[in-house]
């Protein structure tokens, strides 16, 4: 493999996108939370458990999320375009889902229908599966188009789900099952970040995307997953409220951390490459060029 | 059936960027954006040092990923091969911006001009304020194959349904014709060539061809 040098400005190499910032980042951040606080208060619901503060919570964070890309739009007044594409467009899919999501967790909330609260459950978990759908499709940026960053993002809507109804759970009388949930799911999300991180690594990707996802590893592992798992088994153990909403919030700011991160710092473009360099000069080609990227030789065979 | 595609013969390019230059005449784009560019790739290591250039734009993929994230149906992929947009749909989200592998689209939300905050006569003479807050890509320059459709010319022989840059380059580097036309020049001279696509592992398709040796 030849080195490469990008000369002038000409963004030859992957380069962070700068299309979508904090704004289009809320909407992951608020949407997944809300997607996966919206299934966990279904179950409560089911349960018999009056969840419905709650699940306004996970509307007003959906609502939240998509307000924040409404700003970011270029043509905010044409929004309605967006629900022309239900064929193949995952951001219509999404987009699709909202208005359903919001009639059925509003009927929810005014009723107090546990039916009801399974419906609006099932479209928060459709709406973050849309949206991990939504970086999958975008094969401009190879952290995301990578298999094993759909599987990360449902894993960590669902656990900041969790870890906000735990927050909420520290006065409920009996916090240990929603513990024990965010125990497991933390340990889940966890599971998913390593593989990821790994096949990003394996399969190659920007250097850049890794570099920021490394930056945030130790970070994300301890104190946002390992610290949650033990603090909510703690509490769960000792029924102590306060340990319960810490693991709460490290939980859920941890997978907004994780969100901002892909979205705003490994968001790397695909840059360009070149399996083979022309023959010219000495009459002979040389070997491909793929600029900026990690463990990139054996994609370019020709 | 028709399908446009464009032929870089990366032997001949010198990278002047005069397609570059033809472009922005032709479509007006403002500073900043470039629908097409020439990449200027240093590569290897003293004594072995080589330099090649690669004159890059929207690739008008026979699979698009730009058009199958757009939300609104305003990206669409011509029965001819073209991939268009729809300034009049598109909401400027940018979803396919990250879509796109090959850094082609561009949006520009405030009017920019090359010399501080009015423009000059040409620049306010072809201002288009449907562009603003919209994607923009190379187009192929689609008023030309469309005015071929009318007059029965041939994009890739007659100049004037041909793509500006195809026109300008003063090498012979860059073809234009129907790929799907066996006796067509983009045909003939991929017969005779060793070519690949940018980044065809990722099953985008694409219309563009880069010519690295002879067969």
């Amino acid at each position: 493999m030849s080195t490469a040098l990008p000369h002038g400005p000409n963004r030859i190499a992957p380069r962070q996108q700068a299309n979508w910032d904090w704004r289009a980042a809320s909407n992951f951040i608020a949407g997944g939370s809300g997607g996966g606080l919206l299934l966990w208060t279904a179950l409560v619901a089911l349960h018999g458990g009056d969840a419905r503060l709650l699940q306004a919570g996970g509307l007003a964070l959906i609502a939240a999320g998509l307000t924040c890309v409404w700003f970011e739009i270029g043509r905010p007044w044409r929004a309605l375009n967006t629900f022309r594409h239900f064929g193949s467009s995952w951001m219509t899919r999404e987009a699709s889902l909202a208005p359903l999501l919001f009639v059925a967790g509003l009927l929810a909330v005014s009723s107090g229908q546990a039916i009801l609260a399974a419906i609006t459950g099932l479209l928060g978990l459709a709406f973050l599966y849309a949206q991990a759908r939504i970086l999958a499709a975008d094969k401009g940026i190879p952290a995301w188009r990578h298999p094993r960053c759909r599987p990360l993002v449902v894993a960590t809507g669902l656990t900041e789900g969790a870890g906000l109804l735990l927050c909420a759970s520290g006065a409920a009388p009996r916090l240990w099952p929603v513990a024990v949930l965010l125990a497991a799911l933390v340990a889940l999300r966890q599971f998913a970040w390593r593989r990821y991180l790994a096949a990003l690594a394996n399969d190659g990707a920007p250097a850049g995307a890794i570099r920021a996802l490394r930056r945030i590893d130790a970070r994300f592992t301890w104190g946002g997953n390992a610290a949650p798992a033990v603090l909510a088994l703690l509490a769960a153990v000792s029924a102590t409220p306060l340990l319960a909403v810490v693991a709460g919030v490290l939980a859920a700011a941890a997978g907004w951390h994780c969100k901002y991160t892909l979205v705003c710092r490994a968001a790397f473009t695909q840059g360009f490459a070149l399996p083979k360099l022309p023959v010219r000069g000495r009459g002979t080609s040389g070997a491909g060029i793929k600029p900026g990227w990690e463990k990139s030789a054996r994609r370019l065979a020709v | 059936m028709t399908h446009y595609a464009m032929v870089i013969d990366l032997r001949r390019c010198v990278g002047c960027q005069t397609c570059t230059a033809a472009c922005k005449s032709a479509n007006a784009t403002p500073p900043g954006v470039q629908w097409r560019r020439v990449l200027d790739l240093e590569s290897g290591e003293f004594p072995d040092v080589r330099r090649s250039f690669v004159p890059v734009a929207c690739m008008h993929c026979a699979n698009p990923p730009c058009e199958e994230v757009c939300p609104t149906t305003a990206t669409k992929k011509r029965a001819d091969g073209l991939v268009t947009i729809d300034y009049d749909i598109c909401i400027g989200c940018a979803n396919c911006i990250m879509a796109c592998p090959y850094d082609a689209r561009s949006i520009v939300h405030e009017p920019r001009y090359a010399y501080g905050d009015a423009p000059i006569a040409s620049e306010a003479a072809r201002f288009d304020p449907a562009r603003l807050g919209v994607a923009t890509k190379c187009n192929f320059c689609q008023d030309r194959i469309d005015l071929a459709a009318r007059t029965g010319q041939v994009p890739g022989r007659n100049p004037e349904v041909t793509p500006a840059c195809v026109n300008a380059c003063i090498s012979g580097a860059m073809r234009f014709g129907d790929i799907n036309d066996p006796a067509s020049n983009v045909s003939q001279l991929l017969a005779q060539t060793e070519h690949f696509r940018m980044h065809e592992e990722l099953g985008t398709e694409p219309s563009v061809y880069y010519i690295w040796d002879r067969k």
